[in-house]
């Protein structure tokens, strides 16, 4: 456990002082959703038709452009090797990484929701679906994602490889976290996908760990 | 199980199993889906509902059930892989991969050419449909991330793993994609005990099924006599083996 704080306080401190790096996937995710009123038309019964999906969307694309940058330097600078070589546990540490990865990219995206929905003209229910869609939706993203970021790590190609592998994994969550916004704009109850995408989260908090543990060894060849 | 198993994780002995399975694997797969195509196309009796535009049936039925089970078949081959440490299953997987991709293609396309006729359009956003070209998405992930290395050993683990990362997936897209719309008719040979297809109908359509299932099975053998060849081609054996093949 003392390993899993130390790596966390440790990346938690390098993405602070690297704080230019860590706005830009929100400041990202940001524009995308301003390109679309400008290309759809500002009607605000069409924008909020298709405003959940856009802000999935965009939350989805920005996610792997901050992924990317999970285990790169790590790995350049040779301490990813050096975590492997310690005898403290591997999916211990990728769980830690992980998550200090989801609290400086993915937790401003949740704070700027806001900003998105009211763009978009959400309902006061529709948004309070997104919400929690996106609390619960985006650390499965990060850990889904780990698995592919640590496999590529090592390779020098640009991002558009991880986005062809990842994000056909993601399209169940991004249909069920729309289909619950949707359902909160009919005001019917939306716990069910809700639960599918926690249930979905938990199966990979068990798994995702090992496998990027795996993937990791990989990396270092 | 273990003594089954062994010899084929090196590569010489795979290479001669592919060798005498392939033309065991091509002929028959030829003669069937011949026979299956010619007696599908030409001698099954009309539809009543869908007319003579069924028959494609044929193609696309065997193209889209062998496209999921080839990815199937990866991600064992990935699991066997990862957990004996077989290299020749890393091999089998990037030799496997462009084939199913094809069978998926096969599959939107034939799906496309009847959905015209019957439904009055190319492609709509129908639950199979869709999954199925997310499965051409997964088998493109596969062979971008197999090319992306150039360390093959290395990307033979990386494919393993995300091909398991794919089939986990599989089932949780396809329950998704097929909650959110449905339009596509229900299956039609699966129920074995009762099919709702007739039997003149369905006996091209079986003899099409494991006619392309071999002919899958013989392409995999010759690609991963290939892939095996220039893998390893500074080794001993297989210089000998092509100085031989030169000589003949």
């Amino acid at each position: 456990m003392s390993v899993f704080w130390s790596v966390f306080k440790r990346d938690w401190l390098l993405a602070f002082r690297q704080n230019a790096e860590f706005l830009q996937p929100v400041l990202f995710c940001l524009l995308v959703v301003t390109m679309f009123p400008l290309g759809i038309g500002p009607s605000p019964q069409t924008l909020q038709k298709v405003g959940p999906g856009i802000i999935w969307v965009a939350a989805l694309l920005s996610s792997l452009l901050a992924l990317e940058k999970l285990f790169k330097q790590d790995f350049l600078d040779g301490s990813l090797e050096q975590l492997v070589l310690t005898p403290a546990s591997l999916p211990m540490l990728a769980i830690a990484k992980v998550l200090v990865h989801w609290l400086v990219s993915s937790l401003p995206l949740l704070l700027l929701s806001p900003l998105l929905a009211l763009f978009l003209n959400l309902t006061w229910d529709m948004y309070w679906a997104l919400l929690l869609t996106l609390l619960i939706g985006t650390p499965l993203m990060s850990l889904i994602g780990a698995i592919a970021v640590a496999l590529t790590a090592g390779l020098n190609k640009g991002g558009t490889l991880l986005g062809l592998l990842l994000l056909p994994v993601y399209i169940p969550l991004l249909i069920f976290a729309t289909s619950a916004v949707e359902s909160a704009s009919l005001n019917i109850p939306f716990v069910g996908q809700l639960a599918i995408i926690g249930a979905m989260l938990l199966f990979a908090i068990a798994l995702t760990p090992f496998a990027v543990a795996y993937a990791i060894k990989v990396s270092q060849n | 199980m273990w003594k089954w198993l062994h010899p084929y994780a090196k590569t010489e002995e795979t290479y001669a199993l592919c060798g005498r399975l392939y033309p065991w694997l091509l002929w028959p797969a030829i003669v069937l889906s011949v026979v299956g195509t010619l007696w599908g196309l030409a001698f099954a009796p009309t539809d009543y509902q869908q007319g003579d535009s069924f028959r494609i049936i044929y193609i696309h039925v065997p193209g889209a059930m062998l496209s999921m089970g080839v990815y199937a078949g990866m991600a064992i081959l990935g699991f066997i892989g990862l957990v004996w440490q077989i290299r020749t299953c890393y091999m089998a997987i990037a030799a496997l991969a462009p084939v199913g991709a094809v069978m998926t293609f096969i599959a939107l396309f034939t799906g496309a050419v009847w959905g015209k006729p019957m439904w009055g359009t190319w492609w709509v956003w129908d639950a199979r449909l869709t999954s199925e070209l997310i499965l051409l998405f997964l088998y493109l992930g596969v062979i971008a991330l197999y090319g992306a290395f150039d360390d093959k050993i290395q990307a033979g683990k990386a494919v393993a793993v995300m091909s398991l990362v794919g089939v986990i997936n599989l089932p949780i897209i396809h329950y998704s994609v097929y909650w959110w719309n449905t339009l596509h008719q229900g299956a039609t040979i699966s129920k074995f005990d009762n099919p709702s297809i007739s039997s003149d109908m369905l006996w091209p359509l079986l003899l099409n099924i494991l006619g392309f299932g071999l002919l899958i099975g013989a392409l995999a053998c010759r690609r991963l006599q290939n892939e095996i060849l220039t893998r390893e081609m500074r080794r001993p054996w297989v210089q000998t083996l092509l100085l031989g093949e030169g000589a003949k």
